[in-house]
């Protein structure tokens, strides 16, 4: 028997199973999906239902309307609703602490990386290895610890101007400045720059009477565009989620509030069955800018996510 | 490299630029993280000593082993030591108890998504519409997710999955109950399972993904001509192969698991503390920090860090730079040569 023949015989079969298969899979995968979208179409038809739908009509797909949206909107700026959770304060403190920290984040691992890459140095070796080895350390492990470092600070500051109402404690740039040194995006920036840049690059501006710094702005930094769009989201992100870090710092600085910190308190004050629907848009509010700035981007994050795992 | 030319002409030595370069860096980080978890270290060896007046001004005292001693054993046994105690044992067995059993189902989804994702002989229509939704939730500040969550499941008979349970005859459920007839486990812990399962099987997806697409096309290619079914493949061929992508996966996982915070703290903190089973290590952490026991805060910080350092390490040989320490052995034996050379023992190598 021919290799030909039996192939032809077993083509159909083969191919019809396969079809099954596909489907098959695409129902799975549209389970998943529905799974994966429910919960957050169930927030945003919430928030547009006043409390008397949400307790008394019960769960429903259906919207409500945008009377109802905007009663609760208005009901967020409740002087009442406002001392426990003042949700576009902590929309603007996010944003405040957000934007710099990521543009820190991605400028300095640019840098380091660059460093860790086109130079030879005595220490070069030991620089990277330590990066590496501390790329793992959480930030739940030191964020105790950095708070009393603050404390001293303050008081050492105290001492130095003798006045006692510095406030020091509690500032966001204490939320902000840590953001300069990342290891994990050095790392990755690195592994990038490593792969991408070619040194003679370098060189030729040398030659061309390029100073270094110039070489990186001017010719380093556009060829790492991919890799720093790609961080930045990952960057923006994670700390924008970030609940701890600030709960620990912020604590004692109720007008430094962020965003999550303001939903956590949300959260916690949901049994007031007056404010339930506003709650709802509360949280609504948290999450489909998110959403929306995603699926814009969504292309370069799963590109991101996937060229991220890819080792070597 | 670009910059030691190693021929006869003298070269400019751009060596100060790379300290330039990597100094802010280094800067921050001491300033910034180590100082703090050398700060962490001082707090868990050391107590707050009782000097009446305001907590800026008290001292700390070296404590020896003593904070290590209370936490992980109990101290000298009585009443005060033995409740730190209990507290750090249930707060790890809990946090270990809800990362493990979000991982589970959470690897073994990702791992049949990303086959499917990456087979190529599956056509999946929109399948780049389902990247995007099954990674969706993980780009949701965790914050919201409990907190959105927290108001679907409750205790309260009127939230939204009983009342939707009602309609269907179903009986109100407790979804933060303590315990049940389930190894004991509670509707709470099951609830953070499939929160923590639902924002982080997108992002293993796409890691396990990159696993499979970094393994040579070639070998598939193999296994179909020799006449391997899909399943085969899969044991024979991707499962092997995607060892270290799957103990890469395991790690982080476990390491951001054992920080676990937002989700277990916002969903069982209803006017006040969470739930007994849903306190974590991360919670008792600021647990104690806040209640100014800095001894104890510390030790288990440092706990924290001891396992975490241990586990990082795994990642850490992964990830070491095996091209540049091979260059460097290739160096020193040049070297070596060279001198030999030198010496006029003989002509070695070229």
């Amino acid at each position: 028997m021919s290799m030909k023949s039996m192939y032809g015989d077993n083509s159909k079969s083969y191919s019809t199973s396969k079809r099954i298969k596909s489907t098959l899979i695409f129902i799975f995968l549209v389970i998943i999906s529905i799974i994966c979208i429910l919960p957050i179409y169930f927030l945003i038809i919430n928030s547009t239902r006043d409390h008397v739908d949400i307790s008394g009509m019960g769960v429903t797909l259906i919207p409500g309307s945008i009377e109802k949206f905007k009663a609760n909107w208005n009901l967020l700026f409740d002087e009442e609703f406002k001392y426990t959770a003042d949700i576009f304060l902590g929309f603007k403190n996010s944003l405040i602490i957000t934007i710099p920290s990521t543009i820190f984040t991605i400028f300095f691992s640019c840098l380091t990386a660059y460093g860790l890459v086109v130079y030879d140095y005595k220490l070069k070796t030991p620089a990277y290895t330590f990066i590496l080895a501390v790329m793992m350390v959480p930030a739940t492990v030191t964020t105790t610890g950095y708070s009393q470092v603050i404390y001293k600070i303050n008081r050492i500051l105290i001492d130095i101007t003798g006045k006692e109402d510095l406030m020091i404690h509690g500032n966001i740039l204490w939320v902000i400045l840590p953001a300069v040194a990342a290891p994990a995006i050095v790392f990755f920036m690195r592994q990038y720059m490593k792969s991408t840049f070619p040194l003679d690059l370098v060189e030729a501006g040398r030659i061309d009477g390029s100073s270094e710094f110039r070489t990186f702005f001017t010719i380093a930094l556009p060829i790492m565009k991919p890799a720093i769009a790609v961080q930045s989201i990952f960057a923006f992100v994670s700390k924008w989620n970030d609940l701890y870090t600030p709960s620990i710092l912020l604590s004692n600085n109720t007008k430094a509030k962020t965003l999550p910190m303001m939903i956590s308190s949300v959260s916690n004050n949901r049994q007031q069955a007056h404010y339930a629907s506003a709650a709802w848009l509360a949280i609504s509010i948290s999450v489909v800018p998110m959403i929306i700035v995603y699926i814009i981007l969504s292309k370069f994050i799963i590109g991101g996510v996937t060229a991220g795992g890819v080792k070597e | 490299m670009a910059s030691t030319s190693k021929g006869g002409v003298k070269s400019i030595s751009y060596a100060k630029y790379g300290y330039m370069f990597i100094a802010p860096f280094f800067i921050f980080y001491f300033i910034f993280s180590l100082m703090p978890l050398i700060q962490v270290f001082v707090m868990a060896f050391t107590k707050t000593a009782e000097t009446g007046k305001s907590i800026l001004v008290t001292e700390q005292v070296f404590n020896g082993l003593k904070n290590f001693d209370i936490v992980l054993f109990g101290g000298d046994g009585n009443f005060g030591h033995m409740a730190i105690h209990n507290k750090f044992v249930e707060a790890f067995k809990n946090t270990v108890v809800l990362w493990i059993g979000n991982f589970i189902p959470q690897i073994l989804l990702s791992l049949l998504l990303a086959v499917w994702f990456t087979d190529s002989k599956i056509k999946i229509r929109g399948k780049g519409v389902f990247k995007v939704i099954v990674y969706m939730p993980n780009i949701i500040t965790a914050a919201s997710v409990a907190a959105l969550f927290g108001a679907m499941f409750s205790s309260a008979d009127t939230c939204a999955a009983n009342q939707v349970l009602g309609k269907i005859g179903i009986g109100p459920i407790d979804f933060l109950s303590v315990e049940s007839s389930f190894f004991g486990i509670g509707n709470a812990v099951k609830l953070v399972w499939f929160m923590q399962c639902w924002m982080w099987f997108g992002n293993t997806t796409l890691m396990l993904m990159s696993g499979i697409m970094g393994i040579s096309e070639s070998l598939f290619e193999a296994a179909d001509i020799d006449g391997a079914n899909s399943r085969q493949v899969f044991f024979k061929v991707t499962l092997p192969l995607l060892k270290p992508m799957m103990l890469y996966t395991l790690i982080t996982s476990l390491i951001g698991g054992l920080q676990m915070y937002d989700v277990p703290t916002i969903l069982g903190a209803v006017g006040g503390e969470p739930v007994t089973v849903l306190r974590t290590v991360t919670f008792l952490i600021s647990y104690h920090y806040n209640k100014f026991n800095y001894g104890y805060s510390g030790a288990i910080s440092v706990t924290l860090f001891i396992i975490t350092a241990i586990l990082g390490s795994v990642v850490f040989f992964m990830y070491r730079d095996k091209d540049e320490i091979r260059k460097k052995k290739q160096l020193k034996k040049l070297k070596a040569q060279a001198k030999a050379r030198a010496k006029g023992l003989g002509d070695f190598g070229i």
